[in-house]
């Protein structure tokens, strides 16, 4: 197993917002932190894109480079995550990280007024016994050990999230973005208006 | 006899003092030492140590690659 990641289709993400409930709801994120949200580009104009955003779980990550209490850790799935009895609250991960991972409970406060760093966990738990109370109380839900992927990924109705090991997350993108295409080439469209060569593929047909 | 030893005795009372006064000296240290680039907190339980899969790594595995290639709806189907 190498490397997890997310992957975030931006043609398919519809800014249904299911990601961020499902993150909240999984992992009883307190009000204020949002582990993940839905950042969208030109919104309201047509062709407005929106991206599913939240730690990425980078392979050299910014947050552990600048960490002054050294609190970060990478497993050997490739989940960075860390140690919240070390924390500081200094923030120097939120200014380091590019995805605005980091968040804090009690917002942009003074030095050590913010609280306890919180970011997404994969789904992985934290440095406490796997599914124990104490890990869910600090980290949330640990389905990886339940042999489960992040509760945003497999809760999104479009599949726009992709989550899991990079390789087998990239070959699904890979394979997606080859069959997908315009008109008749987009998928499921001969399923529902048959093929071309059928004589009843709508091209405006009457 | 008595003598040698009130002689002594401010020597003797100075030595006990210095030494009563310097048993703070051996306090522990009471915050850890970073090394830089170096993980300081607790060690985290691997994912297929839990009870679900009980250390099995390949079992985990073949779990999580399942769960993720159930995320492309082509294959799904086909």
């Amino acid at each position: 197993m190498g490397r997890m990641k997310f992957l975030c289709d931006a043609e398919r993400c519809i800014e249904c917002n299911g990601c961020v409930t499902a993150c909240k709801n999984e992992n009883e994120v307190p009000w204020g932190v949002n582990r993940r949200r839905v950042v969208t580009i030109n919104d309201g104009v047509p062709g407005e894109r929106s991206m599913s955003v939240a730690c990425m779980h980078c392979s050299d990550a910014p947050c552990m480079a600048v960490c002054p209490t050294d609190c970060f850790y990478k497993t050997e799935e490739g989940v960075v995550l860390h140690d919240k009895d070390l924390c500081i609250g200094c923030g120097y991960c939120f200014y380091a990280c590019p995805f605005g991972a980091p968040q804090f409970p009690n917002g942009p406060a003074a030095f050590g007024a913010r609280g306890k760093m919180d970011k997404c966990t994969f789904c992985a738990g934290g440095p406490e016994e796997n599914g124990s109370k104490a890990e869910f109380e600090k980290y949330g839900s640990n389905r990886l050990a339940e042999g489960k992927l992040p509760a945003c990924a497999e809760m999104c109705s479009t599949k726009a999230l992709l989550a899991g090991d990079a390789s087998t997350v990239s070959d699904i993108f890979r394979e997606r973005v080859l069959r997908r295409g315009g008109g008749a080439e987009v998928w499921g469209w001969n399923t529902a208006y048959g093929r071309a060569e059928q004589g009843t593929a709508g091209e405006g047909r009457k | 006899m008595s003598m040698p030893i009130l002689k002594h005795l401010p020597a003797v009372a100075l030595g006990a003092a210095v030494a009563l006064g310097l048993t703070a000296c051996s306090e522990q240290p009471q915050v850890i030492v970073y090394e830089q680039g170096e993980y300081q907190g607790k060690a985290d339980a691997r994912p297929w140590d839990g009870p679900a899969f009980k250390g099995d790594k390949t079992a985990w595995e073949a779990a999580i690659k399942n769960r993720a290639r159930g995320q492309n709806e082509y294959s799904r189907s086909q």
